[in-house]
């Protein structure tokens, strides 16, 4: 499997950033960029990354069942990570997120029809202070209302697909 | 050495060295400190929480087993709050746990279960659903209930550290957590069965236990596996005596807690369906079944016949009999038939060894030299095939002393992963391979060499003067097929070396010239299957002793029935030369013991009076043979005994050497009669693929 220019670049200094009998280290930030490349931890993803690492399938298994934010299947375009967690939650977090799936019209984990919008209910993201906090793919966005949040859709559906994480 | 610590636990004081744990320092002085996850030579996991105790000026309880001893340490293993987070902990590894403990195999030797019993609650107080998930079978060998595990990874831990397989991962998370395979339903690996045994509680069971008896209702005798030549401990559980289960729980014996798939699971060998419960004789053309009278009564006349008109007579013996019955075989045949036409099917140069460092103490290595040394020299095996138990030593040996392992094979091995060198070359050449390392084991404070039968003959000698010349002391490890191949050789069953390497003055034919003798009036064959496959020896009359109908057992004019290892009491040797006790667990009708046999056939044929007995002939042995002066008493205590190399000794010019490469899987001719052996799809080593 080959990846973009710049993802490879990424790779190569990941690899080179630890030890010959530890670069089993670099699994975790190995998958992270290759799965915003592809979409997801495919099985071939699982293969070539046993192949750069020295690992067996199942230590890649172990960490991908693990890490919530590791994924077998894509996500949409935009992924919309929303904290149900108990600050967020205090200012209506819990709310943001069930309008949200009525706004989008899926569930916890589900990807719009057309591929550019997924979501996701997720723990603390480290912004209690300016909650409701939801993530978009990498970008933050704080004091989110159920207003804010349908603006929010409409300005990256205005993006298109242009856009892919950051 | 480092100066030691001293610390006080439970108002004891208690001296260890620089970087004792907790955990091991109270049970020093006989403080136990309850565990799960902790598990002595594998690494720390902190995981399981139960080892909590109280320490002296630290805010919070310590999990004992990651902590290290420091000097002036003060703990506290029996206060009120670490009583009161043992119940806790008790209490959360059992609200998921199923409480089914009255059909789990582990009832009755469960951790969870005695410390439930010890530190528990006597209450639960969750009242929620509890998270079920259907068992899963991984293997023949392998069944695992994710309900019952406790996620101590002792499982993991195993399989990856000690065996080097690491078959076992976690997937998952919190209460989700799993133990999974390496093949996602499914498991690849060496099927050992390491995993089930560390399991302190019912999550991991064998195919072969799994709902038969409960552990209490089971005789558990410890003996010497009937397998390879490594000599592991194994304690069977007998239930109506019938061998449902091998294991090593209690570490006891030179292997600790190791034992592969032979040790564990392979012992149903005696009860299989095809094993012979009668002597049969050819009739017409055909072997019926006889009294022990009428065949005995057969084959002494075979032998008056030949012993009166001088036709020779040959006898094989075999890799698995005790050293009292090879001694006693190789007394009758050389003292009482008056032939020197004895042999074994040898599957490595031992005379060539023997021979080589003859009259020094120290040049045979033990099995716990091979976890010690400094550095181990492996040459032409796959260890993690044939000698799992020498593998594992010295992974251990790698792990915990960061030992120098050399390989010189002609394929991939398991120590390849961890080896300061590998080299690869032809079949054949692998004493050049070792001669070509000459550079790097100068520079070893000691060395332990390990050699397969690729080495044999002359190449022996040189090996032994290449160690010699590197100026470090040396040891060396020949290696060996069979559960006694090394007593058998011991014991002289050669062409031309008796007991203890010693030369004889008259030598006899080896094993391949008996096979295509047309003289011979008598060809014996003890529990030994050179026919496999091939057509019947021109000997004028085959006597076969074995527990199955074998191949050879097929061409036989005469078969006797014979008892198994776990059948009898005795000594074997294993590879180092350590010699151990068999104890007899099973008894199955029919069958006789070797020793048994040669003594009716010596009484009738009026060369033995009295009774004969394992312990007289040990006696014997151990009075009479170079090299084994070994106690009887340690013996009957467990103790494994290393017989010396004999003083003088010579090697064997007759005769050829032939190691049957057995895989983890394959034992010979015996090995097709464990059930599990064949029952288990995996590949074998690389060095044997194709």
């Amino acid at each position: 499997m080959k990846f973009s220019e710049q993802t490879e670049a990424k790779l190569a200094r990941l690899v080179e950033s630890y030890p010959p009998d530890h670069r089993r280290s670099a699994l975790v930030p190995m998958l992270l960029f290759i799965q915003d490349e592809v979409g997801a931890v495919t099985p071939q993803v699982v293969e070539e990354v046993c192949a750069r690492l020295g690992i067996s399938p199942l230590e890649v298994e172990e960490v991908v069942s693990y890490y919530s934010m590791l994924r077998r299947e894509p996500a949409g375009r935009y992924h919309i990570q929303i904290c149900t967690n108990i600050s967020c939650m205090l200012v209506g977090g819990a709310e943001l997120f069930e309008h949200a799936c009525r706004k989008l019209g899926i569930g916890n984990h589900g990807v719009t029809e057309d591929g550019m919008f997924s979501l996701e209910e997720v723990e603390c993201i480290g912004a209690c202070c300016w909650g409701p906090a939801l993530q978009v793919n990498y970008d933050y966005h704080h004091h989110v209302t159920p207003e804010a949040f349908d603006r929010l859709i409409e300005q990256l559906r205005g993006n298109g697909l242009k856009q892919r994480g950051t | 050495m480092p100066e030691p610590i001293r610390l006080t636990i439970d108002g004891r004081s208690v001296e260890v060295e620089p970087g004792t744990l907790v955990i091991e320092a109270a049970r020093r002085v006989g403080i136990k400190i309850p565990s799960f996850c902790y598990y002595e030579g594998l690494s720390l996991a902190g995981a399981c929480r139960m080892c909590l105790v109280e320490v002296e000026k630290m805010p919070k309880l310590q999990t004992a087993c990651t902590l290290a001893a420091a000097p002036g340490m003060v703990v506290r293993t029996d206060t009120p709050q670490v009583a009161e987070a043992r119940r806790a902990m008790v209490e959360f590894l059992l609200t998921n746990h199923p409480l089914d403990c009255p059909v789990c195999d582990k009832g009755g030797e469960c951790e969870l279960q005695d410390m439930a019993f010890r530190y528990g609650a006597a209450e639960s107080r969750y009242r929620e659903a509890k998270h079920h998930v259907p068992e899963q079978q991984w293997s023949p060998v392998v069944y695992y209930d994710r309900p019952r595990c406790i996620l101590c990874y002792r499982c993991v831990r195993v399989c990856d550290e000690g065996m080097g397989v690491g078959a076992l991962g976690v997937v998952n998370r919190g209460g989700r957590s799993e133990i999974a395979p390496n093949r996602g339903d499914h498991l690849e690996c060496d099927e050992c069965g390491a995993c089930i045994d560390i399991c302190p509680v019912g999550a991991l069971t064998s195919g072969m236990y799994r709902y038969h008896t409960r552990p209490w209702e089971m005789a558990h005798i410890g003996t010497i596996c009937a397998f390879c030549a490594d000599g592991c401990k194994t304690t069977l559980g007998v239930y109506h005596n019938r061998i449902i289960r091998g294991n090593n729980r209690d570490r006891s014996g030179l292997n600790g807690e190791f034992l592969c798939i032979k040790g564990r699971y392979a012992a149903d060998f005696p009860h299989h369906a095809e094993r012979l419960s009668s002597p049969l004789v050819r009739r017409d053309g055909r072997l019926v079944r006889a009294t022990w009278a009428e065949a005995l009564a057969l084959v002494e006349s075979r032998f008056r016949e030949a012993l009166a008109s001088g036709a020779p007579i040959g006898i094989i013996g075999s890799n698995h009999t005790t050293n009292e019955e090879n001694y006693y075989l190789q007394k009758l045949a050389r003292q009482g038939l008056r032939t020197p036409h004895l042999d074994h099917p040898r599957t490595g140069d031992l005379p060539a060894l023997m021979a080589a460092v003859a009259g020094r103490e120290a040049a045979l290595a033990r099995i716990e030299d091979l976890y010690a040394a400094r550095a181990v020299l492996v040459a032409g095996a796959d260890l993690a095939q044939q000698h799992p138990l020498l593998s594992w030593q010295i992974r251990a040996n790698w792990r915990h002393h960061q030992a120098r392992v050399y390989v010189v094979s002609c394929g991939p091995v398991r120590e390849d992963r961890y080896a300061a060198r590998s080299v690869r070359v032809a079949a054949g050449r692998e004493l050049e391979g070792i001669l070509g390392l000459e550079e790097s084991l100068r520079t070893e404070p000691e060395l332990v060499v390990v050699f397969g039968e690729a080495i044999q003959g002359e190449q022996v000698a040189r090996l032994v003067a290449f160690g010699d010349s590197l100026g470090i002391p040396v040891k060396y490890v020949c290696l060996v097929d069979y559960a006694n191949s090394r007593g058998a050789a011991d014991m002289g069953l050669l062409p031309d070396l008796g007991p203890g390497y010693q030369p004889l003055e008259r030598s006899g034919m080896a094993l391949d010239e008996m096979l295509e003798c047309a003289d011979l009036a008598v060809l014996w064959i003890v529990g030994a299957n050179p026919l496999a496959g091939g057509v019947r020896p021109p000997a004028r009359f085959l006597v076969v002793q074995d527990l199955f109908l074998t191949d050879t057992a097929r061409r036989a004019d005469v078969v006797l029935p014979a008892a198994s290892a776990y059948e009898k009491e005795g000594t074997v040797t294993n590879v180092c030369g350590e010699v151990q006790r068999l104890r007899g667990a099973v008894s199955v009708a029919g069958a006789k013991t070797d020793l048994e046999i040669f003594t009716l056939l010596a009484r009738r044929l009026g060369l033995e009076t009295g009774p004969v007995t394992w312990e007289k002939l040990l006696d014997e042995i151990s009075s009479s043979v170079p090299g084994y002066q070994v106690s009887a008493a340690a013996l009957r205590a467990g103790v494994p005994q290393q017989v010396r190399p004999p003083r003088q000794a010579s090697p064997s010019r007759r005769g050829k050497v032939r190691s049957a490469r057995d895989t983890l899987f394959t034992s010979g001719t015996l090995g097709r009669y464990a059930a599990i052996l064949s029952a288990v799809r995996e590949a074998p080593g690389e060095l044997y693929r194709g």
